[in-house]
């Protein structure tokens, strides 16, 4: 494989679980709800995934085993906001904290255990009867292509899951009358409802699929980006990806360029690491975090944009009046 | 049956007192079913978590260098947040205030007499307010969100605090350990009560700052200035006060407290610096805030209380071989159900039947 290739790779990996939470925050956002949790839900999704796959041997069910648990730390933060009305703000961060907390409980089993990692789309699919191993060949063929053949088509499935949600959501917040109706609801709570829309039911289920996504973005991390289990392993993950919603000012494609983008500094800062260049690692390992002030100042500087994608609603607790 | 909520025509007085001690109860009751799960007595957990850092003089002491820092830090945010500016990075102002306070006894070793503790601790000051203002700046000049700003700076101070103790900060003299030079005498914060245990200073600036921001925010034009541009800016601009600059009045203060949090923590409980100085005190102190109703003197006794799930924590370790992870969950916990009860100050519960039986009431 050319050194090209494997980088392509290495940012492709960094930038999954970035934009897997960034998109699920993103419909929540466009609902009128701002879940500061995800960085809570994410490192659940991971302790548990690992933990799931650890125990069961199989990295599908820990798969599974981490959107749970993502929905379900969801729904704790969707009964407090939407349920009885408390501060967004303070509740997300709230479920951050706690998922902090939990996960290292949790993970203190599992630490130093040996993970189990995904296999890429090809290695799984050969199991699939009958249709599997062609499929398989005509992929292992495929990623012959040099520089972008392994970029798009020796990716493990969860890659191809995250491109696809990107996709999907666009086309659902801006093609379908059920995003619309999302939309509205985010724009303008009290109007939605007076129009007879099920407002608290629609936010339920937009931060239901962000706690989906959340948790999948840490199952991805700790079963495919580095198979292991470390205390707090997002490391401000999903505090990146709350920053990449504003960077993508609410436009689901634009959050392809932002995810790529901070994956490209993880990974250049990782390989600048390695050659030492004798610039201090701590400083590099800063970067991300410095680039993330950087890009929040730049785009906000553009206030007329970011005023008219901003959803209107965005943080405001509603309470249907009777 | 299911339930709906009705919006108070005032505010509850009752439930406004009452809320912090049912979301300690509800957090006492889930301790106690954590307990359960992990195969220990709940009475034991709870008495070992809660009760026996209280019976001795030296944990006593303990409880008061571990609160000094979370009041510190909670005084300032609840000026941060009554003014609805989310200042979420206090563990970065934290650090970098221990860093601009450590900058004598460090790097000029020799330089040893009565002035260098007040100068430390003005420069610990400062140091956490400079870094406090860099999301007020950017949130006045820029609109950029101070959450987010504030939360990525945190990472950026514990990797600068990391390089300085590993590089250029690391004692010469320490066999290669990641730690700065021991803080001559002259630097080190005294013992409040030498004859009688080890707690620090760092306490009394607590107790000091609070009673102040208390008299600032309930008795002087500047308070209501606070209180009136976080429940409605619009009202506050009718009435001539400027947003911004209650920005940067909110996160330099803030930042400041952080600072001088952190720099009494180095100064006074540690003696030296190293990679890691907090136990996350700044994110602690965000609960710690809340738990305190963002009332300062509320804030003190809050401050205790997160101060002992600390000790508390390191205790059942010893003593119940529990992991000192649960204190975390108690605190997350805590939090999560402070915000719930603060519910039932603007609004009632009510049950109901079902869809119809709502509609005829």
């Amino acid at each position: 494989m050319l050194i090209a290739e494997s980088i392509l790779l290495t940012i492709a990996t960094a930038a999954t679980p970035l934009l897997l939470a960034a998109i699920g925050e993103l419909v929540v956002e466009r609902s009128g709800v701002l879940n500061l949790g995800v960085e809570g839900m994410m490192v659940m999704g991971a302790v548990c995934g690992f933990g799931a796959a650890a125990l069961t041997g199989s990295p599908w069910i820990g798969m599974l085993a981490a959107i749970l648990a993502g929905i379900l730390f969801s729904l704790l933060f969707g009964f407090l906001t939407l349920s009885i009305a408390t501060n967004q703000v303070a509740t997300g961060l709230s479920l951050t904290l706690l998922g902090l907390g939990l996960s290292s409980m949790i993970g203190e089993a599992f630490v130093g255990s040996p993970g189990v990692k995904l296999p890429t789309l090809a290695q799984g699919i050969v199991e699939v009867p009958m249709i599997g191993s062609p499929i398989a060949g005509l992929l292992g063929t495929l990623s012959g292509i040099p520089v972008v053949g392994p970029l798009l088509f020796a990716q493990d499935p969860i890659f191809y899951i995250s491109i696809a949600l990107v996709v999907g959501v666009a086309w659902f917040l801006f093609r379908t009358r059920a995003g619309l109706v999302l939309r509205s609801v985010g724009d303008n709570h009290a109007s939605a409802h007076a129009l007879g829309t099920n407002v608290i039911g629609i936010r339920y289920l937009a931060v239901m699929f962000g706690g989906a996504c959340a948790g999948l973005a840490g199952g991805h991390l700790s079963l495919v980006y580095t198979p292991q289990w470390v205390e707090n392993m997002t490391a401000g993950r999903g505090w990146i990806a709350l920053a990449l919603v504003v960077f993508a000012s609410w436009r689901p494609l634009r959050l392809l360029a932002g995810a790529y983008l901070f994956g490209a500094v993880s990974i250049g800062q990782l390989h600048a690491q390695a050659l030492g260049l004798g610039i201090p690692t701590q400083l590099l390992s800063a970067l991300p975090y410095l680039a993330t002030v950087l890009v929040l100042v730049l785009i906000s500087r553009n206030r007329r944009l970011t005023m008219m994608n901003t959803p209107a609603s965005l943080g405001q607790p509603f309470v249907p009046d009777r | 049956m299911r339930f709906e909520l009705v919006k108070r025509q005032q505010h509850s007085k009752l439930f406004s007192a009452l809320s912090p001690f049912l979301a300690l109860a509800l957090t006492l009751v889930c301790g106690a079913l954590i307990f359960a799960t992990q195969g220990k007595s709940p009475v034991d957990g709870l008495y070992t978590y809660f009760v026996e850092p209280l019976l001795e003089v030296w944990s006593l002491h303990e409880l008061a260098i571990k609160a000094a820092p979370l009041i510190l830090i909670a005084v300032g945010l609840s000026v941060c947040f009554l003014s609805n500016n989310w200042n979420i990075g206090a563990e970065g102002q934290f650090i970098m205030g221990a860093i601009a306070g450590s900058i004598l006894p460090v790097m000029f070793p020799t330089f040893q007499n009565g002035f260098v503790l007040p100068l430390m601790l003005i420069m610990g000051m400062l140091g956490g307010a400079a870094y406090a203002g860099i999301p007020a700046l950017l949130k006045t000049r820029f609109g950029t969100n101070e959450i987010l700003t504030s939360l990525m700076l945190v990472y950026v101070a514990q990797s600068f605090l990391d390089w300085l103790t590993r590089g250029p900060w690391r004692d010469p003299e320490g066999n290669n350990f990641p730690l700065t030079r021991r803080f001559h005498p002259d630097a080190v914060l005294p013992e409040v009560l030498p004859s009688s245990g080890s707690a620090h200073w760092g306490i009394v600036f607590a107790v000091v700052a609070a009673v102040l921001v208390w008299f600032m925010i309930s008795r002087t034009v500047k308070g209501f200035e606070v209180r009136v541009l976080g429940a409605s800016p619009r009202a506050g601009r009718f009435a001539g006060f400027s947003a911004k600059r209650m920005v940067f009045f909110a996160f330099l203060l803030s930042g400041a407290l952080a600072g001088l949090a952190g720099i009494s923590e180095a100064a006074g409980a540690i003696g030296y610096l190293q990679p890691v100085i907090s136990p996350g005190y700044g994110f602690t102190a965000i609960i710690v805030a809340f738990l305190g109703r963002l009332n300062p003197l509320g804030i003190v006794a809050a401050g205790l209380v997160l101060a002992l799930t600390y000790l508390g924590g390191e205790a059942a370790q010893i003593s119940l071989g529990l992991s000192d992870k649960v204190a975390r969950v108690f605190q997350g916990m805590l939090l999560f159900f402070v915000l719930g009860c603060d519910t039932l100050i603007h609004y009632r519960i009510r049950l109901v039947r079902d869809a119809v039986a709502a509609r005829v009431s």
